[in-house]
């Protein structure tokens, strides 16, 4: 099974050299810290800034220069700012070739719902309903189950939804599944959990076909 | 040159009222306008619209109006951090309308240039398009979304000149170039005010054509929400 840092990792094997690429807030934030450096990539926060680099050193934060989590950050070489709007421009042109968020649900048909639970007190959408809605390539990082033990792979998601039929890919502590047009297809497995876990954390519809490899760690 | 320059904050801010819709640049307290909020608490005005990405934090930004019940209507994309306007969304003191944010800053930039309304796909298929028109093309659907209509704009800029040129700094940028020329008055503060002439016109972000009134802004405290730095070793 997979801790947070593990799902980072593995994700971070979808990050291919030349790609601009958004990352959501929680355990995608932490891809960053996974990709080979033997590759160019440069990731974009939807803020305004293209280029991000690490977290600065004590005493040379700047109060301009922040991500979408509103943290203090630094720019790398080659790096620029731009408005809101262009930002936005660049996601729902589909210029950004790679999207990495979380969610709370994920439906066998790609739908995604990671911003609203009735009851509770509703903090916005942010940018992830323009997200989700033009990125071409989806990837989704999160727990298999919530913390009650219930599937968050499902028929058809309970919650509000953030976005319709554009999730590809989703990597959970147990597994790594494409979303196609029959359902959740099995890739691969966590170190150490079998398909039948598996098959039982999943409440949507699961294609499991042939041999299952481990994934690499 | 035509000069938009005006002394202070005081004159910048003449001629808003009660009940006024107002867009305010800024993401978090990133880049927001820090004098002009000060001077709407002073002025005391009530029953106000904001467009703003967030609603600032509790005491600080957007949060010192929503402390003075100053806010009728916010509209936001992001309203997180800030206990005081969950309390006044909870108890249905405060009306909120939640926007994608690649929605909102286009729903700006549609004012700024003049066009009434757009289609995007963002929210299709979700609670947001509740209500709102819907089209197809190239098979893909989308929503149309009207451009906001407000009575000011307020935005904060790194330098300025007295022709209402500005340059914004890093991700200070944000919704502020978008919010520039979208409402009947965009009031523009800036933290060096020059003489025309002393910006090239080459690297100007905004010309000053969007803006009517520009001011040198004081005090600037630019309070970071997030600190996060990393060890040298």
């Amino acid at each position: 099974m997979l801790d947070k840092n593990g799902i980072a990792k593995r994700i971070a094997r979808e990050v291919k050299d030349g790609y601009y690429v958004n990352l959501g807030i929680g355990i995608p934030t932490l891809v960053a810290n996974f990709v080979r450096d033997d590759i160019s990539v440069e990731f974009q926060s939807e803020n305004g800034v293209l280029g991000m680099g690490p977290f600065p050193f004590e005493g040379e934060e700047d109060a301009d220069v922040i991500n979408a989590g509103k943290q203090t950050i630094t720019t790398l070489p080659g790096a620029s700012f731009f408005d809101s709007a262009t930002s936005f421009g660049m996601i729902r042109g589909q210029h950004v070739d790679l999207t990495i968020l979380g969610a709370m649900e994920v439906a066998e048909n790609g739908d995604i719902a990671n911003w609203k639970i009735p009851g509770k007190m509703v903090k916005g959408m942010g940018g992830a309903m323009d997200l989700v809605a033009s990125a071409e390539n989806i990837i989704v990082a999160m727990m298999h189950t919530n913390k009650a033990g219930k599937s968050k792979l499902l028929k058809e998601c309970t919650l509000p939804l953030t976005g319709v039929g554009c999730v590809k890919k989703v990597v959970t502590n147990l597994a790594v599944m494409e979303v196609t047009q029959d359902g959740f297809k099995l890739l691969e497995r966590a170190p150490g959990v079998s398909v039948d876990e598996i098959v039982v954390a999943t409440e949507g519809k699961l294609l499991v076909e042939g041999e299952i490899p481990e994934m690499e760690s | 040159m035509i000069k938009k320059t005006v002394a202070n904050v005081r004159e910048a801010l003449e001629g808003v009222s009660d009940g006024m819709t107002f867009m305010l640049g800024g993401f978090g307290l990133c880049g927001i306008p820090e004098n002009a909020i000060a001077q709407l608490v002073t002025l005391g005005i009530k029953d106000i619209t904001c467009i703003s990405n967030n609603a600032g934090v509790d005491d600080f930004g957007l949060g010192l109006l929503l402390q003075e019940h100053q806010i009728k209507k916010m509209i936001s994309s992001y309203v997180g951090e800030n206990d005081e306007f969950e309390r006044q969304m909870l108890s249905g003191e405060l009306e909120v309308e939640l926007t994608p944010q690649g929605t909102l800053a286009e729903k700006c930039r549609a004012a700024q240039a003049g066009f009434p309304a757009f289609y995007t796909p963002a929210g299709y298929g979700t609670e947001v398009a509740e209500g709102k028109e819907t089209r197809e093309f190239d098979g893909k659907m989308y929503v149309l979304e009207p451009a906001y209509k407000a009575d000011f704009s307020f935005v904060k800029a790194w330098k300025g000149d007295e022709a209402g040129n500005l340059i914004f700094k890093g991700t200070a940028r944000n919704f502020n170039p978008c919010m520039c020329g979208a409402a009947k008055i965009t009031v523009a503060e800036v933290e060096e005010l020059l003489p025309a002439g002393s910006l090239d016109p080459n690297e100007i972000h905004i010309p000053g054509i969007f803006v009517q009134r520009i001011f040198q802004g004081v005090e600037y405290e630019k309070r970071i929400e997030q600190r996060t730095v990393r060890s040298r070793n």
